[in-house]
């Protein structure tokens, strides 16, 4: 017994817990009052029963009409979670950095697209699916231990290393060697659809159909592998790798057997993919993809199945559904900060005055700057819809608005920055010119770039998820244990 | 044989310049053990801050100050306003993590170098912006050997290169901060617990490191021209390398690195084709790291249990 005084836990990650641990303490972080009680009732429902009103969600949406552009974001969005489950087997499962993950995306494509075009010899080959696939995969899995091989010797982050020139290096491979079989950056054109047994698949519908199914079977097989020997071994591994060879675990193939799932996962995404698009072409693998696919898995969590395809499906449909239009992206804008004032900001007075204030400061500071100068909120808000005609007296959009725009990103980026760093009171105060100023760069910027706001919608989802909540949104926080 | 010195020279310029972002990339991963994927992006904010600054004085072709005053501002410039930044992602994106898994910081590594290209694109755009060197630096105005040719240019990357890596040299072996950087790159909590402001080193370290970058980043701008949000994307690849070809964490192994991947670049692309440049750049990091997983310079580390 401690003859020392009671001292309160110490701020910070918990050293010394272990992911048990971690989970209990998890279980009692629930929402208060009934919200805490909806959520209970969640999680009671099973991870089967969970997977099968998923797949039948995802089979019933198109019966509400989607338009071919829906219908379009829905299958890349499908594509993607499929890449991020066979991601998450490397990265989530046995914590190895793997980013050369999309030459294997890559890699599928290109072996579907050889195997079935008018590529290779003078009519070319044409091998129906239930052949091309089986192949495309088994190659993969090859590729996959060839690149894993180096893991064998490479600890940590040469792994990362390695593999991200393994996926550069694709690119370049494709881009340049062999022009007039890989077509160089030209790519393949004329793929054939997915064939078998005399029909094949033309239709959007059917490619979409045909992604519901192989998400919700591959979820379902890594389901029953997560629980198997192999994927406790994977998580033993990724946990201390010396305590798990000294359980006699054989860490380096169980690190290849890591590699290879995930590749085969990757190549059959591809396949669909190529086959679905009837072209691939060198740029449709590159980093911007891996970026995408990481995102998708951080958010919604390292280490579950679910909660990397629910993530990537999540990001996929904000990055290509949304972001597009700018009336939709003002409401994803302003109801996010809305959503992340209600949820963070507590108590409510502090909340009240917040918003309060914010309202204030935007009118009081359009009414300074008209008196000052007419130009200076000449274009009124970019964005459409009500949001634009709620915010006319609000924001101020001057006449020519790209230079104070940039200004005003680079103000928000330190005003950001200093937010985090200063204290709590000082943090209330600055909120208010912060989500003015966020306001502000949306209208005179964001709002008319939706290709590079995207991007950046990526990277901030990447850094802010890491820092605020690492476990994603389904996955279990982990914990360092002491070494 | 001349065609072999003048390759010769050209890859020594770039390698300098390889070996100055490695620098700082194997620096920060000395004290933090975190691949800063971001450190090619400094390079490219680097590269941008040069430009302005020229643009700032009247443009390339009419400079309304001398061109050495000029050459002093955009490194002053840039690498104060880089290192700033550098410490500014370390307190905003590594520190939270610094106790986290491993991978964590990784990843948002990987967010912040997307996340400053795109912005670059947001600010700059999408156009090639170009230095025009040759308008105020005579390129002709070099040392002529024979027929090479080792222009102004180049004199001044490997001059202020070789400055600059003899200086970081002394730092580190001989000030008392040096001493603390390789204390807590050999094992921070013991650096911690014998009184080292750990937190301090480490922005000293992201300081040091990202002034660097920014250097380089000017020093490219001279040197190839032109300057565009993606250039930092390929110039970490190759910084990474070059790191990872000396050895990790190892100083004069970054400098070695740099050298290697610049003659390698120089030379595949005089006498192969430049189609095949980065392949074979990175067909020779993998076979390094099979042969050497620490690097040529580099120690191998045992796994301490």
């Amino acid at each position: 017994m401690s003859l020392d005084p009671q001292l309160p836990p110490a701020a910070g990650p918990q050293v010394g817990a272990d992911e048990w641990v971690a989970r209990q303490a998890h279980r009692r972080e629930y929402l208060p009052s009934w919200l805490g009680d909806a959520q209970r009732a969640g999680e009671r429902v099973g991870w089967w029963p969970r997977l099968a009103i998923a797949g039948l969600a995802g089979a019933l949406l198109p019966t509400l009409g989607l338009s071919g552009f829906q219908l379009q974001v829905g299958i890349d969005s499908l594509t993607i979670a499929l890449l991020a489950v066979g991601l998450n087997i490397a990265v989530g499962w046995a914590g190895m950095l793997d980013l050369g993950y999309i030459a294997f995306f890559g890699f599928g494509a290109y072996g579907f697209a050889l195997l079935s075009s008018a590529q290779i010899a003078t009519t070319g080959i044409h091998l129906p699916a239930y052949l091309s696939l089986p192949i495309v995969m088994v190659t993969a899995a090859l590729l996959g231990v060839g690149v894993g091989l180096p893991s064998r010797r490479l600890i940590g982050d040469y792994l990362a290393i390695v593999t991200l020139f393994f996926g550069e290096a694709f690119v370049e491979f494709t881009n340049n060697v062999a022009p007039s079989k890989l077509g160089g950056p030209d790519g393949i054109v004329g793929i054939d659809p997915i064939r078998a047994f005399g029909w094949q698949l033309t239709s959007n519908f059917g490619y979409y159909y045909l992604l519901v199914i192989i998400l919700v079977v591959v979820m379902a097989v890594l389901r029953l592998v997560e629980k198997s020997r192999t994927g406790r071994a994977w998580r033993a591994v990724r946990e201390d790798p010396l305590a798990a060879a000294s359980m006699t675990i054989p860490v380096n193939r169980v690190k290849l057997a890591a590699f290879a799932a995930g590749a085969v996962v990757a190549a059959l995404a591809g396949t669909i993919y190529a086959a679905q698009q009837a072209n691939v072409f060198p740029t449709d693998f590159d980093t911007p993809i891996l970026i995408l696919v990481y995102a998708g898995l951080v958010l919604g969590g390292t280490g579950s199945i679910a909660g990397a395809a629910l993530g990537a499906l999540v990001v996929m449909i904000i990055y290509d559904g949304l972001l597009r239009s700018p009336t939709e992206a003002g409401y994803l804008f302003y109801g996010l900060i809305v959503l992340t004032l209600l949820a963070r900001l507590r108590p409510w007075r502090r909340l009240a005055a917040v918003l309060a204030a914010t309202v204030a400061f935007g009118f009081a500071a359009h009414a300074i700057a008209k008196a000052i100068s007419a130009s200076a909120v000449a274009s009124g808000p970019q964005s459409g819809g009500w949001i634009a005609d709620a915010l006319r007296d609000w924001v101020i959009v001057p006449a020519n608005p790209q230079t104070p725009g940039n200004w005003g990103f680079v103000a928000l980026i330190c005003l950001l920055i200093t937010l985090v760093q200063v204290g709590n009171r000082w943090r209330t105060i600055l909120l208010v010119p912060t989500i003015y100023l966020a306001s502000f760069v949306w209208e005179t910027r964001l709002v008319v770039e939706p290709s590079i706001t995207r991007q950046l919608m990526i990277g901030a989802i990447l850094i802010v998820m890491m820092i605020a909540r690492p476990q994603g949104l389904l996955g279990q926080r982990r914990v360092e244990a002491l070494t | 044989m001349s065609f072999f010195f003048q390759e010769l020279v050209n890859g020594i310029t770039t390698g300098a310049l390889y070996s100055l972002v490695a620098l700082g990339f194997s620096m920060v991963y000395g004290v933090l053990k975190l691949l800063n994927f971001a450190h090619g992006d400094l390079y490219m904010v680097g590269a941008y801050i040069g430009f302005f600054i020229i643009q700032f004085f009247g443009g390339a072709a009419d400079l309304s100050i001398a061109v050495p005053l000029l050459l002093v501002i955009m490194f002053v410039v840039a690498a104060g306003l880089v290192g700033g930044l550098g410490v500014a992602i370390e307190r905003f994106a590594y520190r939270p993590l610094r106790d986290a898994p491993r991978i964590a910081p990784l990843i948002t590594a990987i967010g912040v170098s997307f996340f400053l290209e795109s912005s670059a694109l947001l600010l700059f755009g999408a156009q090639f912006r170009v230095y025009n060197t040759s308008e105020f630096i005579s390129l002709s105005s070099g040392i002529r050997i024979g027929s090479v040719t080792i222009d102004s240019v180049q004199i001044l990357v490997l001059v202020l290169g070789l400055v600059l890596m003899t200086g970081l040299r002394i730092l580190v072996n001989r000030t008392r901060l040096g001493k603390q950087m390789r204390a807590v790159a050999a094992d921070r909590e013991a650096a911690e617990m014998l009184g080292i402001n750990v937190n301090f080193v480490i922005t000293a370290t992201f300081l040091l490191g990202s002034a660097l970058a920014g250097i380089a980043g000017v020093m490219g701008g001279l040197l190839f021209n032109t300057v565009t949000s993606t250039i930092g994307f390929i110039v970490g690849l190759k910084a990474f390398t070059a790191a990872v070809v000396g050895g990790i964490g190892s100083i004069p192994g970054a400098m070695l690195g740099g050298l290697v991947i610049g003659l390698a670049e120089s030379f595949v692309t005089g006498y192969i084709s430049s189609t095949f440049t980065n392949l074979i750049v990175f067909g020779l990091l993998i076979v390094v790291m099979l042969v050497r997983p620490s690097g040529l310079l580099g120690q191998a580390q045992l796994q301490k249990v």
